[in-house]
C-alpha cells in the first residue's frame, strides 16, 4: 500500500500549480480552469484520507465538491459569456471597474 | 507495481497541470486539463474510490470540460490579442506560490498519520456510499438540489440576450 504522504505531496503540488496559474494568467477562462485544478487537488486529498482512515465520508465530501464545481462552472461560464458580450474582452485587466 | 503506477500517474498529472498554466491558447489548456483529470481519476481507482473515479470522468471530463470547450469555441479567445500578463503580478505570484508549496510540504512532513480506527468493511463498495449519502448526509443532498436549481436559473438569466 502506497503511503498517504505521496498522495498529499502530489495534491499539494497540483494545488500550488493551480494557485500560481490563477495569479499569473490574464485570460479569464484559463484562470477558471486553474480553479478547477485546485478543486481537484483538494478532492485527491479527501480521497487519500478516506482510503487511509478507512472511512467513506471523504468520498461523500468529494461528491458534494463536484456538485458545487459543476454549478460554479455553469454560472461562471455564463458570466464569462455576458462579460464578452458587453466588453468584447476576456482579459481580466479590462474588466476591473468594480475593483477598489 | 502499485508504487510504479502511482509515480507514472503522478508524472502525467503534474506535467499536464503545468501544461494548463504554461500553454498560450485556452483550447490547449483545456485539453491538458482533461488529461490531468483523467490521471486523477485513475489515482482514485488506485485509492479504491471507484464511484468517485467514474463520477470524475462523467461529470468533470464529460460535462464540465465540454462546457468549457463550448465556451472557448463560442468566444474564440485566440482571435483577440490578450495583453501580456503584468510583470509585477507575475513576479509576486511565483514567490507566493513557492511559499505556499513550502508551507504545505512542511505541514505534510510534520503530519504523523493517525492509525486508522474502526475500519469500515469496504470503502470501494458503491452501495455503502449510497447508503451513507441517503442516511447521514440526506439533508446536505437535498440542499444540493436547491443549489443546482439556483445555478440553472442563474446561468439562463446571465446568458440571456437582454437582462
Amino acid at each position: 500500500m502506497i503511503p498517504i504522504q505521496n498522495y498529499l505531496v502530489l495534491a499539494a503540488l497540483l494545488f500550488f500549480i493551480g494557485a500560481v496559474g490563477v495569479l499569473i494568467k490574464r485570460n479569464v477562462i484559463t484562470m477558471f480552469m486553474c480553479i478547477e485544478l485546485m478543486l481537484n487537488a483538494v478532492n485527491l486529498t479527501f480521497i487519500a484520507f478516506s482510503r487511509h482512515l478507512g472511512r467513506i465520508d471523504g468520498q461523500i465530501f468529494v461528491f458534494f465538491v463536484m456538485t458545487v464545481a459543476a454549478a460554479e462552472a455553469a454560472v461562471g461560464l455564463a458570466i464569462i459569456v455576458a462579460l464578452y458580450r458587453n466588453r468584447k474582452t476576456l482579459n481580466v485587466d479590462d474588466a476591473s471597474s468594480m475593483k477598489w | 507495481m502499485a508504487i510504479l503506477s502511482f509515480y507514472l500517474l503522478a508524472a502525467i498529472a503534474l506535467t499536464s497541470a503545468l501544461s494548463v498554466v504554461l500553454q498560450k491558447k485556452a483550447m490547449s489548456s483545456a485539453l491538458s486539463l482533461i488529461v490531468c483529470l483523467g490521471a486523477i481519476a485513475m489515482l482514485y481507482v488506485q485509492l479504491d474510490a471507484l464511484f468517485i473515479a467514474v463520477i470524475q470522468v462523467i461529470v468533470y471530463a464529460g460535462a464540465i470540460m465540454v462546457l468549457f470547450l463550448f465556451v472557448i469555441m463560442l468566444l474564440d479567445p485566440t482571435s483577440e490579442r490578450l495583453a501580456p500578463s503584468l510583470k509585477s503580478v507575475a513576479y509576486a505570484a511565483v514567490p507566493l506560490g513557492v511559499l505556499l508549496a513550502v508551507l504545505l510540504g512542511q505541514a505534510i512532513i510534520v503530519y504523523r498519520p493517525a492509525s486508522p480506527s474502526a475500519r469500515e468493511p469496504a470503502i470501494s463498495d458503491i452501495s455503502a456510499v449510497g447508503m451513507r449519502l441517503f442516511s447521514s448526509y440526506v439533508l446536505t443532498f437535498e440542499v444540493t438540489s436547491i443549489l443546482v436549481l439556483v445555478a440553472v436559473v442563474g446561468a439562463v438569466i446571465l446568458a440571456k440576450k437582454k437582462v
